[in-house]
């Protein structure tokens, strides 16, 4: 079935993930290049250029797809460039997509990179007491993985899960990043390496938590039409995309409030903002998780990939720590195969980049070009992150 | 002469330490009660609503925790570190019910992690958060109550 919503995949690229220390543009460059030639098209042709912004690398990261398009070379290509926090890929795709399917153009490039700085994510400089996400640090010290651990924590305490759970999900994915050429880092772990690994912020281990990395990802998208003209035979294609926001009242405490909204005056909804990310996804795509052969969850930490089966509808609430005991999810197993690409426990986060490195991942996942971690027969696949401030991201893609 | 007492900076007005007991400081919709903290500034966040005016509104001071954690590493600026070497601190995130939200605090000096688990009872102080030579900067916490 071909919804008049379909855009295709012509070509994803991606700059290998790591603590390179070069300058983000660089990284996008490599992965947009990559991108057009797995296209066969070419930089001229681009239309449109929808980049996702970084915040840690001065003016040229908020104006990224003006940047990208200054280092291509100026071409006259129109462009937009926005910031969703994690979920900023997602909003550059969904705004190539909109281009498109308003025949506002044929074939638009999405790219987005980051260099990041060492340790824990902070706040840029100065005193900024109007900022929450200054104002968390500065009262709280309140950091990313704290969130992380607040989540974590109550998995173990309402649903019995174990720290050797959360290790379990590390292990999973470090072995299937070991076959990701993209990938930062690609090692063997134990569950008890895991376990021995220095806490952070109880009970989330530093092997728990992802690092942040230098990285970019870039896609080729254009119309079917354009696809069929180009003599793309059946390309992967994209069926929906979810930016949504929550609906209030949010009871869950997100990343970098203070507090959860208030519901003594309205009821809160009957999905969680998590739940609501990929069910948008679903409702637009017409694909649901019964469909599904893979999917792209952003394990921000380990305990948070075992959330998401249950946001992404893989299992009822409380039933991830089977699904993860049960090998279900990994590579060869009986479920839907989460993070074939290793996540970003093999990863790391470069913020801009990992939503268009997700839908990489998966259109590479759906061509049977994955080499050795492909998932056989793969037909569907899903992404699904989320960013600071309230941005869902979510993307299901089919052949 | 002794330091002055005085809420950290950002959090001035966030909470009251008047009173029987300290209090977080949010506010109410006047037109549709919902209650927010730190406190609305312009309009009232539910989409239903179109109400301006807020009347200021003192948060129920005990509560139930939702989840907590602690810190092992020290957290990077703006955070101002009090001890040399770090100390670690604990978190925890309090349900009120008669507010139908969570708030999040640091716990209590003296208490950690093994002191709580999701549903105990705890209950809101106002502590030091650091110190100049002049000021002694203030912020609410979360502590274990019976």
């Amino acid at each position: 079935m071909t919804s008049n919503h379909d855009i295709a995949i012509l070509g994803a690229g991606m700059h290998p993930w790591g603590k390179w220390g070069r300058n983000f543009i660089e990284y996008g460059i490599d992965a947009a290049q990559a991108a057009l030639v797995d296209a066969g098209v070419g930089w001229r042709d681009i239309q449109f250029v929808a980049g996702a912004d970084t915040m840690r690398n001065g003016y040229p990261g908020y104006v990224s797809a003006a940047t990208f398009a200054q280092a291509l070379g100026w071409s006259g290509a129109q462009v937009a460039s926005s910031y969703a926090a994690c979920a900023s890929g997602a909003t550059a795709l969904a705004t190539a997509r909109a281009q498109i399917l308003a025949g506002l153009c044929d074939v638009a490039l999405v790219v987005g990179a980051d260099t990041t700085p060492k340790g824990f994510l902070a706040p840029n400089a100065g005193d900024r007491p109007d900022d929450p996400d200054w104002l968390r640090f500065r009262l709280l010290g309140a950091t990313n993985p704290s969130y992380f651990a607040l989540y974590a924590r109550r998995r173990m305490d309402l649903y019995g899960a174990t720290e050797r759970d959360f290790a379990k999900v590390k292990v999973k994915n470090a072995r299937h990043g070991l076959e990701n050429p993209n990938a930062r880092y690609r090692k063997e772990v134990s569950e008890d390496e895991v376990l021995a690994s220095p806490i952070v912020a109880s009970p989330l281990h530093l092997l728990d938590i992802c690092a942040t990395s230098d990285g970019g990802a870039a896609l080729v998208v254009s119309s079917m039409d354009y696809a069929r003209r180009h003599g793309a035979g059946s390309p992967v294609r994209v069926r929906g995309i979810s930016t949504v926001t929550p609906t209030f009242p949010n009871t869950v405490i997100e990343m970098p409030n203070f507090a959860s909204d208030s519901s003594a005056a309205l009821a809160p909804p009957a999905l969680t903002f998590r739940d609501s990310i990929t069910a948008a996804a679903y409702e637009e795509s017409g694909i649901g998780p019964d469909d599904l052969s893979v999917a792209e969850v952003y394990d921000l930490s380990s305990a948070l990939e075992l959330d998401w089966y249950e946001n992404i509808g893989l299992c009822k609430a409380g039933e991830a720590e089977r699904l993860i005991n049960d090998g279900d999810t990994a590579l060869g197993g009986n479920g839907v195969t989460v993070n074939p690409s290793g996540g970003l426990a093999c990863f790391g986060e470069a913020v801009p980049a990992q939503a268009i490195a997700q839908v990489c991942e998966i259109t590479w996942q759906l061509r049977g070009q994955a080499g050795g971690r492909q998932v056989e027969g793969a037909t569907a696949g899903v992404t699904v992150n989320q960013g600071l401030f309230g941005h869902g991201s979510s993307v299901v893609l089919s052949t | 002469m002794s330091k002055t007492r005085t809420p950290a900076l950002g959090a001035e007005g966030w909470f009251t330490e008047d009173g029987d007991a300290p209090a977080l400081v949010g506010n109410k919709c006047i037109s549709c009660g919902t209650v927010f903290f730190p406190a609305a500034s312009f309009f009232c966040r539910n989409p239903d609503c179109d109400g301006r005016d807020f009347e200021s509104t003192r948060l129920s001071t005990r509560g139930t925790v939702w989840s907590y954690t602690d810190a092992q590493y020290q957290p990077p600026a703006p955070f101002v570190a009090t001890a040399d070497p770090y100390e670690p601190f604990a978190l925890a995130a309090v349900e009120l019910p008669a507010e139908g939200m969570v708030v999040l605090g640091q716990l209590a000096a003296g208490y950690g992690v093994d002191d709580l688990s999701v549903g105990s009872p705890v209950e809101l102080v106002v502590e030091t958060l650091f110190e100049d030579d002049d000021h002694e900067y203030t912020i609410w916490k979360w502590k274990p109550a019976s």
